[in-house]
């Protein structure tokens, strides 16, 4: 029986009351009102995580972007006979004897110069005063360039030399007139002739290749410093944990999927494998530090050494991964393998491992990727950013000789004072977030070409 | 001979008995191949690996080995009176290490000829000017007693590397010669060899295990020598955390209390922030999402799960935590002192752990029948109570599980506590004060330090241990609760 057959106000109904679907009850209402606030939590949460991924990128991409732009400044530098070759012989043993401070005169002269042309005043007497608005590293680029062409001292040469810090955090909005009040480095006369110069041409800002190429300076040259070195550490690590860690892997995963047995040992890898991919990257660093270093004596700030830290920590990721892939091979295949007469080893090595290599491959990737944002393993095992200031000198060198690694090197930059180095910390972040999503899209790529629905 | 052109030698022994076995198993068919038991390359790779790999597995042994016993028959050789304590004892065996290495590598750089090292006299020659040249600095004179420790241990190290290569290489002729004198038409080849790549297999897959004993043994070793230089008592009950940089010891007070508290309260605020926001975009993303939303939003949040830690850590440094001192700081509330708090790592961590909690919860969720919620629907309850009422229900355990492991996860996590925490160890209740953490002090303690000698460094493999038992009884507790209480649904 149904409320229809009761029309409303008909005798005998119910005393209760009159509820219609079109309208809602107390009751009704609540539990629906209940419902929309529980789906706006919903959507809010989600909200609220891409807000944090969007304010993280967003301030990524901003505060990053400065680094890969550099300030330099364009002098004609008169080389001075005089002052870099007293005998005139050329010699370049004599040419060598002359240090860095031979050839801040030089700076000196050529900048006041500069000044001059765009012809506003030079408050500066001394040049010492002047040539803060240079790197101090840019004398020694000057003495490098002129031992190696000896022939051009007498001559006017142009040179791009790096502005120092100060001056490019001026041109990129970083240091402005009223922070100089507190900064002994740089005076608000300054900021008078750079503007002077930018407006001449002298002053200008270009693709700073330097960043990507260079090696870590010392704390009072922010301008100077970039991350090539490190980057090279790190691709020194990676080489030993792709060389050490897919084939293990691999032959790990195959044991555990194709051939054990049930047994308390087979359980036992289980068991440790499971731990330590949830072990916190840390105390794989003291593993490292105590085994391969306090132990076996291997070079502290190793890459060899990081790579092999990042092996075993990166070991469960690929297990993981590759035994699903393995899994995800049809029993069917291997059947049909064994059928026609082959091994149980052939089976595995000739039909099931080139099946599930794809996924290998993926899983083997963003193991990698994994393994190259890490950062706290490395600074126990001593590979700090401050290392990574020379190139290795070859192959062996570079995996046995002290470096850093991105990260190391993002994180040392990022304890350094000057807020210089903070520019350069996002752009090495920018560096490595691009690295990892190039490894990402590979492994997506593979992953969407060659995986197949069996 | 050193290791390295050893296994150079046994390569070329191996290559050499590929290729003889191969031959002879095919000439002991007279070339006819239908009648091997295996195909020719497993005769071949028989006869290689029994002469390569027992011999390269006593090399390895031998490498690890040998310089043990030659420490332990040197180190009688040091007059007693030269030291007190094992710890000393240890300084002096490596001045004799360093001296022995430099003297083999001024031979080797062709500064002195090897009777000249061998007889070499401290009073004649500057023995630390020489070795100063070929890179090998000393701190101090070098005792005669050292020197002849160290010519000892010269000679010791070259006898042992002499029996090494020969029995090295008796091995490896054993082994090559007994694999040719198996390999004839009906010998089993492939069955041999498979049973190597299998025990091959076994090994790599042992590996796991090994690390684990390597991470348990350097840790309980180094906390060993640590309470042996420092009362354990102190460390479990001290509320100070001060390591004295100057003397070794004494001074310092190294309370582990301090530490923990600052770990767990950076803990639980990574937990308020990522719990509720994972939790509940997790049930939005299983239960009300459509295909489209969910394909775009899950990928975007797994993206957070994706970004390396020092990331997040410039990210606690130099945006969050600004952000927050010019709200809470003084020209806010007031609360704050400086960018580094609990509050600015707590927070970025929180952000991090958010995928991780959300991606395990969808996958718990998902897993829960549809037939459950359909009954619930037909009872006439909303979506929303079907979600608090019975599928959060099912789900429970395994969401408790996943908030185990993020809490692991937190505990462990360095990177952001090192640069959003703060350095000064404190018990405070006011989450705008920097605090400090047992991984921040791990790193600060053994960063660029490689003299394991001092409480001060010793005391991060303690630190190590504290955090390797707590993630590790998380996990297990994890485990144990999922597996526990996990319903099963046909």
């Amino acid at each position: 029986m149904t409320d229809a057959a009761f029309p409303d106000g008909a005798e005998g109904a119910a005393p209760r009351t009159t509820s219609s679907l079109l309208t809602q009850d107390t009751r009704t209402k609540k539990r629906n009102a209940a419902e929309a606030r529980f789906r706006a939590y919903g959507i809010a949460a989600i909200a609220v995580g891409l807000v944090f991924l969007a304010v993280l990128v967003s301030s990524i991409i901003f505060k990053g972007v400065g680094a890969f732009q550099q300030t330099f400044i364009t002098l004609n530098v008169e080389l001075l006979e005089e002052k870099l070759d007293k005998s005139g012989t050329r010699d370049i043993e004599a040419i060598k004897k002359v240090t860095t401070f031979g050839y801040n005169p030089l700076i000196d002269a050529a900048l006041a110069q500069a000044i001059a042309d765009t012809g506003i005043e030079n408050p500066f007497s001394k040049g010492k005063d002047l040539r803060k608005m240079i790197s101090s590293g840019a004398a020694a680029d000057l003495r490098d360039h002129v031992i190696e062409n000896p022939d051009e001292i007498g001559k006017t040469v142009s040179f791009r030399l790096l502005a120092s810090s100060r001056v490019d955090g001026y041109l990129k909005g970083r240091v402005t007139r009223e922070s100089l009040a507190r900064d002994k480095n740089l005076t608000p006369e300054h900021l008078d002739i750079v503007d002077a110069l930018a407006g001449a041409g002298v002053v200008t800002k270009a693709f700073n290749t330097d960043f990507i190429t260079g090696a870590d300076a010392s704390e009072s040259r922010p301008e100077q410093a970039g991350i090539g070195v490190s980057m090279l550490g790190s691709f020194y690590m990676m080489l030993v944990v792709l060389a050490c860690a897919l084939p293990i892997g691999v032959a790990a995963s195959i044991y555990l999927e194709e051939f054990a047995p049930q047994n308390w040992f087979t359980d036992l890898i289980e068991v440790n494998i499971s731990n330590l991919a949830a072990v916190p990257s840390i105390v794989f660093g003291i593993l490292g530090l105590a085994v391969f270093i306090q132990f076996a004596h291997l070079p502290q700030s190793a890459p060899l050494v990081g790579g092999l830290v990042l092996t075993l920590m990166t070991l469960p990721t690929i297990i993981i991964s590759t035994r699903a892939s393995l899994k995800s091979v049809p029993p069917s295949i291997r059947e049909a393998a064994l059928g026609i007469g082959a091994s149980k080893m052939q089976t595995v090595f000739h039909h099931v491992l080139p099946l599930a290599m794809p996924g290998i491959l993926t899983g083997t990737i963003i193991g990698l990727a994994q393994a190259l944002g890490e950062t706290a393993p490395l600074l126990l095992i001593g590979m700090v950013g401050y290392i990574a200031s020379n190139y290795p000198d070859g192959v062996i060198e570079g995996f046995m000789s002290p470096n850093s690694a991105m990260p190391a090197q993002i994180y040392e930059w990022a304890k350094r004072a000057d807020p210089a180095y903070y520019e350069r910390a996002w752009g090495g972040i920018i560096i490595l977030l691009v690295f990892l999503m190039t490894m990402n899209i590979i492994a997506i790529i593979l992953r969407r070409r060659f995986e197949r629905r069996w | 001979m050193s290791a390295f052109w050893l296994l150079i030698i046994l390569l070329a022994f191996a290559a050499v008995g590929f290729v003889l076995g191969r031959g002879r198993a095919l000439a002991s068919v007279n070339g006819e191949r239908r009648r091997l038991h295996s195909l020719p390359n497993y005769y071949g790779s028989n006869v290689a690996m029994l002469a390569f790999v027992p011999a390269v597995l006593v090399l390895a042994v031998w490498v690890v080995v040998q310089p043990f016993v030659i420490n332990s028959s040197v180190s009688n050789h040091i007059p007693a009176e030269l030291y007190q304590t094992g710890g000393e004892l240890n300084l002096i065996m490596s001045d004799v290490r360093r001296v022995a290495d430099g003297l083999d590598l001024a031979v080797k750089g062709g500064m002195l000829t090897t009777d000249e090292a061998s007889n070499i006299d401290n009073d004649a020659t500057d023995l630390r000017a020489l070795l100063g040249e070929v890179g090998i600095a000393l701190g101090s004179e070098i005792h005669p007693s050292v020197l002849s420790a160290a010519q000892v241990m010269r000679t010791q190290i070259a006898t042992g590397n002499l029996y090494r290569s020969i029995v090295l290489l008796v091995i490896a002729a054993a082994g090559f010669f007994v694999a040719i004198r198996m390999t004839s038409g009906e010998f089993r080849a492939r069955n041999m060899v498979e049973r190597g790549i299998r025990g091959l297999l076994i090994a790599a897959a042992s590996i796991a295990i090994l690390t684990t004993i390597g991470i348990v043994l350097s840790l309980i070793f180094n906390t060993l020598e640590f309470f042996r230089l420092y009362p354990a008592k102190d460390f479990f009950t001290l509320l100070e955390w001060a390591p004295s940089f100057s003397g070794r010891g004494g001074a310092s007070s190294l309370g582990l209390l301090p530490l923990l508290w600052g770990t767990l309260y950076i803990s639980v605020v990574a937990l308020l922030v990522a719990v509720p926001i994972g939790l509940f975009s997790a049930i939005y993303l299983a239960e009300y999402a459509g295909p489209k939303t969910r394909s775009i939003a899950k990928p975007m949040l797994e993206v957070l799960a994706g970004i390396p830690t020092i990331v997040y850590g410039l990210f606690a440094l130099l945006t969050i935590g600004p952000m927050l001192l010019s709200v809470f700081g003084d020209n806010g509330f007031g609360w704050m002192q400086g960018q580094r708090s609990v509050m600015t790592a707590g927070l970025v961590m929180g952000i991090m752990l958010i995928p991780f909690v959300s991606s395990l919860s969808d996958d718990i969720i998902n897993a829960v029948p549809q037939a459950m919620r359909d009954g619930s629907y037909g009872l006439g309850a909303t979506q929303s109570e079907t979600v608090r009422q019975v599928v959060l229900p099912a789900a429970l355990p395994g969401i408790v599980g996943a908030v185990l492991l993020a809490t692991s996860r937190a505990l462990g996590e360095t990177m952001i506590v090192v640069m959003g925490a703060g350095a000064a160890a404190r018990l405070d209740l006011n989450p705008f004060e920097a605090m400090t953490t047992v991984t921040a002090k791990i790193v600060s303690q053994l960063t660029g330090d490689s003299d394991f000698a001092s409480p001060e460094a010793l005391v991060a493999f303690a630190l190590g241990m504290t955090l390797f038992i707590l993630t590790l009884g998380l996990n297990v507790l994890a485990l144990y609760i999922v597996r526990k209480y996990r319903e099963q649904y046909e």
